[in-house]
């Protein structure tokens, strides 16, 4: 119960967070993309404050034997740069640019704009299992 | 606050916003040891992905995303969200988005946020490459007269 309480409030600090910063803003994101348009150079610093506490963490994280609230670490260690990751991170970029939207923020306006962030959402599904089925 | 020769920039709520996403990725590493993927997460909350974290944790992560969001619409008496995409333009989005954060292992935040901090090669090689084809796309579309 405390474990799920814990990733509750994170859930809500990061959903809380994109709505602070603009980044639930389709049209924010998409004119951060946008060299040729009226730039908004937001999304930098978002990512530029998003990065303070992360840093701070990795830090005490090399000094932790097991997390909090668990037994163990369970982070990616495979350190294989090849055709999937960047094929996939290409595709993602193709759909980010199109809809302004990436998981973080589709799944933040679910509340807020259903309609829209619902098709999206759904869209979305569909390709993490077509992902699935032809892996 | 405004940012000189960027009048619609947010600098400061974006910051701001910024260090909550940190502090909530930070929640998740050094509470649960696992990185706050959004891709990930959402994949392991509906079971399309068979392993990682925890499901009721991920369901959990999940869940709070929208709600948070919401919280702060209330509290600010609303946020913007303009989509001006088509419902078809929409669903394209969401397919190359699904497909292509589970075929790259990764998202904004899972690559971006928490990649980036921990100075993973693969998480910049990836980073680098979704903006990169982000640019790209927007660029084509704004020449192309769709923007």
């Amino acid at each position: 119960m405390r474990q799920v309480a814990l990733a509750l409030t994170s859930g809500l600090l990061f959903g809380a967070g994109l709505a602070v910063s603009g980044m639930a803003d389709p049209a924010r994101v998409r004119a951060f993309l946008d060299l040729f348009g009226a730039w908004d150079p937001t999304l930098a610093f978002v990512m530029a404050g998003a990065m303070v506490p992360m840093a701070i963490a990795w830090l005490i994280q090399q000094r932790m034997t097991k997390p909090v609230a668990c037994n163990a670490f369970d982070l990616p260690g495979t350190r294989l740069i090849d055709g999937k990751l960047l094929a996939g991170a290409a595709l993602f970029g193709i759909g980010w640019g199109i809809g302004g939207l990436c998981p973080g923020p589709a799944l933040a306006d679910l509340l807020i704009a259903p309609f829209e962030a619902g098709i999206f959402v759904v869209a979305m599904l569909a390709g993490m299992t077509i992902h699935r089925i032809t892996t | 606050m405004t940012l000189p020769g960027f009048p619609d920039a947010m600098p400061v709520a974006g910051f701001l916003g910024g260090l909550m996403i940190g502090l909530a990725a930070a929640i998740m590493l050094l509470g649960f040891g696992r990185i706050a993927g959004v891709s990930g997460m959402l994949a392991r909350a509906t079971a399309i992905a068979t392993a990682g974290a925890p499901r009721a944790l991920a369901i959990a992560f999940v869940v709070g995303l929208p709600l948070g969001a919401m919280l702060v619409t209330l509290v600010c008496g609303g946020v913007e969200t303009r989509f001006g995409a088509g419902i078809l333009q929409l669903i394209g989005a969401g397919l190359l988005v699904g497909l292509g954060t589970r075929l790259g292992s990764g998202c904004t935040s899972g690559h971006g946020v928490c990649g980036l901090s921990r100075l993973s090669p693969r998480s910049i090689v990836a980073t680098f490459t979704f903006m990169a084809s982000g640019f790209a796309t927007v660029g084509v579309m704004r020449l192309g007269g769709w923007l």
